[in-house]
């Protein structure tokens, strides 16, 4: 016990911790791209936070990564999956978006100096919503949230930004409110890959933290967009594109009519959460709670229209 | 303890649920639960005695709310508004809110019937009550508990452009033509952040301070229908379904003023048709 004791503050004090890590298991989904689907559950001490969908791309001279994931403890298995493939630097982590499970994987990987890259409004929404994030990931995590932090991007992105990883061009595209008011996507020119973040639920249950007419919107110019595959934010990967955008956009069309028409007969925010039941979109995971925060979500939204 | 609690309780209830806090046993919570409402009770009311609220006033709020920023609750007038007896005052509760009154509200008979929704932050599972007093003086109460947690802190404004470029704007949602004589349901919306002074600014990393709607008075061809003095557990975009009674064709006015004395006035002309 006693050495045990102090081969952990031995690591602790190593600033390469994380290459005791377990690698998290990626899949090769083109040469080069790497990527990890997270668990359809709510976050939790047992999974790591690790319910997002991350990766990363290898270029010829460099790395990047596509949400970090949701502790400092799964950044650290993203880290260690990387070097398991790959000695290149990892000049750049993108953000897709604010939420917790996309961006605390950050702090991982703070020692390898990276470009942290974010939509222009991510670092404001992470100053307002940051320190309730983190708190709510102890309340979850306990230690397994330990060393997690708010790394806001050092690098922002209003439209599109173009980055190189050596033969290997990234077009990052900025939208406007939508999922979030942050949310972005990136697109892997050369194996046409497209990861859209949060922009894009599979199989669980879209969750409205912007606008719902916004995301409407914004999915409309996502299926313009040429892509062999895509990366949801949660879900499987998707080859039918732009296919795969049509069980989201039933339940938020339904979310969307069915609020509506309440609103419209005179009713109550209290009647919708008992009768708008997202139509014949689903079945959905993790339904419920979600939903019914999206019903409340839409409602203060339609009622203003 | 109890002193420091009942001197500050308008500001913080923190001293008490830190205590609750150190001792978690079930018993320990309803006796820290009784003690918060002891409290609150004696400040409000003093020795006043309070009725159970059957056939006055009822309270519908969800146990289990889905977003603690936004709880729907209703309170329910079980009697008619008439010049005889009438509900003249509601005081709403959150017992364990940062600040427990959530508005008291002001009625006349003209009301029609004192049954007003609204929409309220709840930060941890607590009591909520409704406290009604008629006419004669008498106070009546009906409490529910509501499960919910982190509604006054969680982060104001999903899209913060939209809802800064509306501010202060109102909107009033009739869902049936007016009737003339009786109760006319209506829905007031006022778009206003109500930041609650526990939500964090966008750019300064300082809280926001509080800023919400500390008044609202609504009346009918010149007469008091409602007036409603909020707090911060009053949800963004304050929302209000009152009923007002229309003797004749008239204007309903709004008049809001926040903690910055910002005023924001509206009317609508109303024209009420007999029922058939």
């Amino acid at each position: 016990m006693k050495w045990c004791g102090l081969l952990i503050g031995l690591l602790l004090l190593c600033p390469g911790a994380s290459a005791a890590a377990d690698p998290l298991d990626m899949s090769e989904i083109a040469p080069g791209v790497y990527f990890y689907e997270g668990a359809q559950e709510d976050m939790s001490a047992e999974n790591l936070g690790a319910i997002a969908n991350i990766g990363f791309i290898v270029g010829e001279d460099s790395i990047a990564v596509i949400d970090s994931g949701g502790s400092a403890r799964q950044g650290e298995k993203l880290l260690a999956a990387i070097r398991a493939v790959s000695d290149l630097p990892i000049r750049y982590v993108i953000n897709s978006h604010m939420h917790p499970d996309h961006v605390f994987g950050n702090h991982a990987f703070l020692g390898e100096a990276p470009q942290i890259v974010g939509h222009a409004k991510l670092p404001r929404a992470l100053t307002a919503r940051g320190e309730f994030y983190l708190q709510r990931l102890e309340e979850t995590l306990g230690e397994v949230a330990a060393d997690t932090q708010v790394v806001p991007p050092n690098v922002i992105v209003e439209g599109t930004l173009e980055i190189d990883l050596g033969s290997r061009p990234l077009v990052i595209t900025a939208y406007t409110v939508a999922h979030t008011d942050n949310d972005l996507t990136v697109l892997d020119v050369t194996s046409g890959t497209l990861w859209l973040g949060d922009l894009l639920f599979v199989e669980r249950t879209p969750v409205i933290d912007g606008s719902l007419n916004g995301w409407l919107a914004v999915m409309d110019q996502l299926a313009a967009v040429e892509a062999s595959q895509v990366v949801p934010g949660h879900g499987p990967l998707q080859s039918d594109w732009p296919g795969a955008l049509t069980p989201q956009r039933v339940y938020l069309e339904a979310l969307r009519d069915q609020v509506r028409r309440i609103i419209a007969e005179g009713g109550t925010m209290a009647q919708a959460l008992e009768e708008v039941d997202g139509g014949e979109s689903g079945p959905w995971l993790l339904f419920e709670d979600n939903h019914l925060r999206n019903v409340t979500a839409a409602f203060k939204e339609l009622e203003w229209e | 303890m109890t002193r420091a609690t009942r001197r500050s309780f308008l500001l913080s209830s923190g001293s008490l649920l830190a205590l609750g806090a150190l001792f978690g046993a079930p018993a320990l919570a309803a006796n820290q639960d009784e003690a918060l409402w002891n409290d609150l009770r004696e400040t409000l009311f003093e020795d006043r005695a309070i009725l159970p609220g059957d056939g006055v006033i009822d309270l519908d709020a969800p146990y289990r709310a889905h977003d603690a920023a936004v709880v729907p609750i209703s309170m329910v007038a079980l009697m008619p508004q008439t010049s005889e007896r009438y509900i003249k005052a509601m005081t709403l509760i959150i017992d364990k809110n940062p600040a427990p009154v959530a508005a008291v509200f002001e009625l006349t008979p003209q009301s029609g019937l004192a049954t007003i929704s609204t929409r309220v932050r709840v930060d941890s599972y607590t009591h909520m009550r409704v406290i009604a007093e008629t006419n004669d003086g008498q106070l009546y109460m009906t409490t529910k508990f509501v499960k919910a947690a982190g509604g006054c802190s969680a982060p104001a404004l999903k899209n913060e452009e939209e809802a800064i470029a509306r501010l202060g704007k109102m909107k009033l949602r009739q869902s049936q033509p007016a009737r003339l004589g009786e109760p006319n349901e209506v829905q007031l919306l006022i778009s206003h952040p109500n930041y609650s002074g526990l939500q964090r600014d966008m750019l300064t990393n300082y809280y926001i301070p509080a800023h919400f709607v500390r008044e609202v008075v609504v009346s009918y061809g010149g007469q008091p229908v409602l007036k409603m003095e909020g707090a911060i557990s009053i949800s963004e975009d304050p929302s209000l379904r009152f009923t007002f009674v229309p003797e004749g064709p008239g204007e309903l006015t709004v008049e809001a003023w926040d903690t910055d004395d910002t005023q924001f006035t509206q009317g609508w002309p109303i024209d009420p048709k007999a029922g058939s």
